[in-house]
């Protein structure tokens, strides 16, 4: 029988040594992700996501711990070993990483070039993986004549070109548009469904991790803060650094209008239904209801539920009041400065 | 203008093409793999090594501090060694690789650093050998910008050529040395530097060219 987990690491830190400062950018790291899911590492900028990730295939070697693949510590295994293992691990990056000087399809053919394997085979599984990633018709393009997205999805197939079975995802989406970002996820979910290909996910936005991932963990300076599935984090956040990436400052929705995202708790009020109709009546506002995790037992609401609403004083002030009268417990996403 | 002079410049020109090529050339097959190992043993390099780095990187420097006029003195001997006369093209070749190569080494090292990291790391992530990135990523990458860099050198090379005609080299510079210099035929000095400038123009504008239509980050 397959070990549950495919990755898992214990005690991993890094440290960056520079000229005045030491950078401990990850600390003692103990990690397990498993076979077959979505993993999330979510944190804001600088809090060592991407070191953390490039420790998973030694692109940054820790200073201290075990980084096991598959059980095989690879911080005992020889260069050529550890060259091997990276062939199981494909990974994408957030500027995408490409050869400028090669198309689209000797990008792809790329690392199995590297790894030996004949040309034919390699245009064969190129052509494949083009089809994977709906760019048949662009093989011959360079990556300067692609879109951000196409460019990812080039990306992907290149990663994906030696069958691997993770595939480490640095803020993969970050460089792109929202629609394009929705897009490169729904391929990547397609991806871990359809070729069991374990994914770990490296993101600052919530949305993101939300839209994919099955569980995620929470990192600031370099410590894991919070970890769970991701609807728990998502709906009842226990770090302040999970409340901020969820409770944004501050929101713009597609037309530029100010957003204030609020959560809501339930813990046995009526129902949950008239009461997000009874705010709409109350604010004279659209309520839009971004996530919500509720259960009824005997008419009664228990869970959370993630709002948001337009930025107006006013409306928030009779949303403010309506909550509070109703005894509902609710948290709101900082002010616009 | 004779007859005679205007077979004079029709040879100068061969020679000049001929030791500036070779030179090119030989300086190349040493300063690519200098330039390489240079930046790769940087502190941020994918080999690094201070040792070895600071050592060629002492090297390089030292030649290139010396005015080319003397190194093609210093190095007689040697130059005797190689090739058996210290005097004619294909003398000159021997100062000019030697002066050249270093130079080159610094154009490739530089032109190196324009490589966009990430690929390099992409590359690493896929498992790729030291070797095979410098060979597969890294010199493929770079090669428009190798090309610029080989334009400028060869235009370098030919001045150094020139200056070699002063003390026995051959070429359009021993020319201007010989007419210009020794006779005061300003006329044939004057041409001997046209010369010079149109191959300078005819390299660069050539490299260009070439740089525009092999580049695939442009359109
Ligand atoms: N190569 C490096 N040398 C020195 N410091 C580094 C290096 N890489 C990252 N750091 C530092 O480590 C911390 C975490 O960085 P990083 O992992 O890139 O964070 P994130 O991906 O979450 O934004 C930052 O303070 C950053 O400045
Ligand atoms: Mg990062």
């Amino acid at each position: 029988m397959e070990k549950e987990h495919i990755i898992r690491l214990e005690h991993v830190s890094k440290q960056f040594l520079s000229r005045n400062t030491d950078i401990l950018a990850v600390s003692n790291i103990n990690l397990e992700i498993k076979r077959g899911e979505v993993f999330g590492i979510i944190g804001f900028s600088g809090a060592g996501k991407s070191t953390l990730v490039r420790c998973i295939n030694l692109l940054e070697r820790p200073s201290d711990g075990a980084v096991y693949f598959d059980d095989t510590n690879l911080m005992d295994v020889s260069e050529r070993t550890l060259r091997d293992t990276r062939l199981k691990m494909g990974m994408i990056f957030q500027q995408f990483n490409l050869l400028a000087q090669k198309n689209v399809l000797d990008n792809i053919c790329f690392p199995l070039k590297i790894a030996g394997m004949k040309k034919e085979k390699r245009i064969k599984r190129a052509r494949q993986l083009l089809e994977l990633v709906d760019l048949t018709d662009k093989e011959r393009a360079y990556p300067a004549q692609l879109s951000g997205g196409q460019k990812q999805r080039v990306a992907i197939a290149r990663a994906l070109a030696t069958n691997p079975e993770v595939l480490l995802c640095d803020e993969a989406t970050s460089a792109l548009d929202p629609i394009t970002t929705k897009s490169i996820l729904e391929l990547l979910k397609k991806i871990n469904q359809e070729y069991g290909v374990t994914i770990v996910i490296i993101t600052h936005e919530m949305q993101v991790a939300e839209q994919i991932c099955d569980r995620i963990a929470v990192m600031s300076q370099g410590e894991i803060v919070e970890m769970g599935a991701v609807k728990d984090v998502f709906l009842n956040p226990q770090s302040e650094t999970a409340r901020k990436l969820i409770l944004p400052d501050n929101q713009f929705d597609a037309e530029g209008i100010a957003k204030r995202v609020i959560r809501i708790a339930f813990d046995g009020q009526s129902s949950s239904d008239p009461i997000i109709s009874q705010l709409t009546l109350h604010s004279g506002e659209m309520i839009n209801i971004l996530g919500a995790n509720t259960e009824n037992i005997g008419g009664k609401a228990y869970g959370q539920m993630l709002i948001q609403c337009p930025e107006s004083a006013e409306a928030l002030e009779k949303i403010r009041q309506y909550l509070t009268e109703q005894g509902i417990h609710f948290e709101e996403g900082g002010t616009i400065s | 203008m004779t007859e005679q002079i205007i077979g004079l410049l029709g040879q100068g020109i061969w020679e000049t093409l001929y030791m500036v090529l070779v030179s090119a050339l030989f300086s190349y097959v040493i300063g690519i793999p200098l330039g390489v190992l240079v930046f790769v043993t940087d502190q941020n390099g994918i080999c690094r090594n201070r040792v070895l780095n600071l050592l060629i990187g002492g090297v390089i420097n030292f030649i290139r501090s010396i005015p080319f006029l003397i190194l093609l003195v210093l190095i007689l001997p040697f130059t005797r060694l190689i090739v058996g006369t210290t005097i004619g093209s294909t003398a000159t070749i021997v100062p000019l690789v030697v002066a050249a190569a270093p130079y080159v080494a610094r154009m490739v090292e530089s032109s190196l650093k324009e490589v966009d990291s990430g690929v390099v790391e992409a590359a690493q992530a896929m498992g790729a050998s030291r070797m095979q990135i410098i060979l597969n990523v890294m010199l493929p990458e770079a090669k428009p910008s190798l090309l610029v860099g080989a334009t400028i050198s060869l235009a370098t090379i030919l001045g150094y050529s020139a200056m070699a005609g002063f003390v026995g080299g051959g070429g359009l510079g021993a020319i201007a040395t010989n007419y210009g210099y020794y006779r005061y035929n300003t006329e044939v000095m004057l041409i001997t530097v046209l010369l010079l400038v149109i191959i300078v123009q005819i390299f660069q504008e050539g490299g260009l060219r070439l740089v525009r239509r092999i580049d695939k980050r442009i359109k």
